[in-house]
């Protein structure tokens, strides 16, 4: 394999008008996903920001291809790590599928290069923020690994 | 949600199926064929396994041009650790709390 590529699936029960907004707000993403939010205005070229509690964009890049509710993808650049930082940019692409009372949720994470240490680092989070966004769009409540930014790195 | 996780540990209770997750989690992105290859078992097998894998959501599949790339999908195996295993371990926490908050009584008493 000439390239890094990561696959998380997970179906929710939920409609995709609401998944996409809990995939974009920081009202949302906050909760699941360690305290994060992204700073963007969601259209075709505009910058994309990944950005910490304490203010600073972790990572970055742009929206390559946008379409509300089905699918999004994104560059995604690490900012100010020795290792990832380097690699350059990877490629991040959400697709959201309706089938039946769930919606499939596919998260793509690829990196033209082998064995990207970005790659394989976004695998560890990935699976805990995905769980946690399931379970805050079926139950109302994310897991509370994932509430803190401490907590969750 | 009993449904999703009867599909998960119905799928991991066969030893190939997990030699098969395996496989995945040491390489993920491989085609039936490098799976077969790997594998002591007839294609069929190999077949019937992963589709069972791929309904348990356990594997997901990605199209590259003509060839269909299996992928370990850790998102379920996740969902299982925070819903059975970490609500032990929440127990124990609780136990151990409670524990601390008796002896404590006693020693203020």
């Amino acid at each position: 394999m000439a390239d890094s590529r990561f696959v998380y699936v997970t179906y929710i029960r939920t409609t995709p008008e609401k998944l996409w907004q809990a995939l974009i707000e920081p009202e949302f993403t906050r909760k699941y996903w360690v305290e994060t939010w992204q700073d963007c205005t969601w259209q075709k070229g505009a910058p994309w920001k990944l950005m910490a509690p304490d203010g600073r964009a972790i990572a970055g890049g742009e929206v390559v291809e946008i379409d509300p509710p089905k699918r999004l993808v994104l560059t995604w650049q690490h900012n100010d790590h020795p290792e990832l930082t380097p690699e350059g940019h990877s490629r991040m692409t959400y697709t959201l599928e309706p089938q039946g009372e769930t919606v499939k949720l596919t998260v793509l994470h690829e990196m033209d290069k082998p064995e990207s240490k970005l790659i394989a680092g976004v695998s560890t989070g990935w699976p805990k923020f995905l769980s946690s966004l399931k379970s805050m769009l079926e139950t109302g409540e994310s897991l509370e690994a994932t509430r803190t930014w401490s907590k969750g790195k | 949600m009993a449904d999703d996780l009867d599909l998960v540990f119905k799928a991991l209770a066969d030893p190939g199926r997990r030699l098969l997750l395996d496989r995945l989690h040491a390489e993920s992105g491989q085609t039936l064929g490098q799976l077969c290859a790997l594998m002591e078992m007839t294609r069929q097998a190999v077949t019937k396994h992963l589709k069972l894998l791929e309904e348990a959501n356990l594997v997901a599949v990605v199209w590259k041009g003509r060839e269909k790339l299996h992928y370990l999908n850790p998102v379920p195996i996740h969902e299982i650790a925070e819903r059975w295993i970490g609500k032990f371990e929440k127990g124990r926490l609780e136990a151990l709390a409670e524990l601390k908050r008796k002896l404590e009584e006693k020693a203020d008493g």
